[in-house]
């Protein structure tokens, strides 16, 4: 591996931006394809499967073997809601890898003795978004049903192009909330992104089972792309 | 602690900037209950010093000799272990699993 291919992977990495390195294991040449560059690679559609796995993996392509070393940022989970569901997510997130944020500025909820062992963002997310930031890579849940918190959050949510957009609320709830948003100036295209009610159709009651469903839809927004 | 592989090919930059030999070994494919995933890494230095793991252990010594060679010689090499391998059985991989292990230098 040349030094100034290993330096750009280190790089993307740095600013949380996916690439897949290509190397011919029989020839022993290698290029660094970036997830901006990679819709117009010759093997886009092999690369572009390889990295929705978060994988590397040996493909073959024209005769020839190669190497595919896949290199995604880690998701980011980011919560708006101090709650009970919230405190069911966090362990739970934790196994899948995801590096989960709770943002909600409501003091007595967000205390470190009810979310022990993760970030906590007692602030409004106004002020927290622009800090954290949404990219590609994160999950946005809205969970706190006070529009006053999680309106302005999932504006800067649609605004961003975070992999999957998530609101908790009946479809009754839901229907006011996407008239606010269409109010602030979004459109429906815009506000279709948003799963509501949130999480898959799995018959959640408790907040484990919640947070499960709703972590699940996550997963498959990631792995199958959206529409999951 | 260095335990992902995000900080492991980040140390190997740092390593051949400060003029160190450099090798990268990645596990390109594996069979049964091979103890890594693939695409884990180990880097070794020209002094035999490294970092990471591609078998949790069982190879890891032998891989870093190869290195050596890879980096005196310069060209990428493909390594199989296996139990199937009687050099494998030898440096431990008895889990029952068999791994390939792509070399190369950093140039």
């Amino acid at each position: 591996m040349k030094l100034d291919t290993l330096a750009a992977m280190n790089a993307e990495r740095a600013v949380r931006r996916a690439c897949v390195l290509v190397s011919d294991l029989d020839s022993g040449e290698q290029r660094l394809v970036t997830e901006a560059a990679l819709a117009e690679d010759p093997l886009a559609p092999l690369l572009a499967a390889q990295l929705r796995s978060g994988k590397s993996g040996m493909v073959e392509s024209g005769g020839r073997r190669l190497f595919l070393t896949v290199q995604a940022p880690p998701v980011r989970l980011v919560i708006t809601g101090a709650v009970h569901i919230s405190q069911a997510i966090v362990p739970m997130a934790r196994q899948l890898g995801f590096d989960a944020v709770i943002i909600d500025p409501r003091t007595a909820f967000a205390t470190p003795e009810r979310f022990p062992n993760v970030r906590l963002v007692p602030e409004w997310p106004d002020e927290a978004l622009p800090r954290i930031g949404l990219d590609r890579y994160t999950a946005f849940v809205a969970l706190t049903h006070d529009p006053k918190i999680d309106d302005p959050a999932l504006s800067a949510a649609l605004r961003s192009d975070c992999f999957y957009i998530g609101a908790l609320g009946s479809r009754k709830t839901h229907a006011k909330r996407v008239e606010r948003l269409m109010q602030a100036g979004f459109t429906e295209v815009d506000l279709a992104r948003i799963h509501a009610p949130i999480g898959l159709p799995i018959g959640a009651v408790s907040p484990a089972e919640i947070a499960l469903s709703i972590l699940a839809e996550v997963v498959a927004s990631l792995r199958k792309g959206d529409g999951a | 602690m260095l335990v992902n592989e995000d900080d492991i090919l980040r140390q190997a930059e740092k390593w051949k900037r400060e003029g160190r030999e450099v090798a990268i070994a990645t596990v390109v494919e594996t069979w049964g209950s091979a103890p890594r995933p693939v695409g884990s890494h180990l880097v070794i230095d020209g002094e035999g010093n490294f970092l990471g793991s591609v078998s949790g252990g069982c190879v890891e010594g032998s891989v870093v000799t190869e290195a050596l060679e890879v980096i005196e010689e310069g060209v990428p090499r493909m390594l199989e272990f296996g139990v199937a391998d009687e050099t494998a059985w030898k440096v431990g991989l008895s889990c029952g699993g068999r791994i390939k292990v792509y070399l190369e230098p950093l140039d």
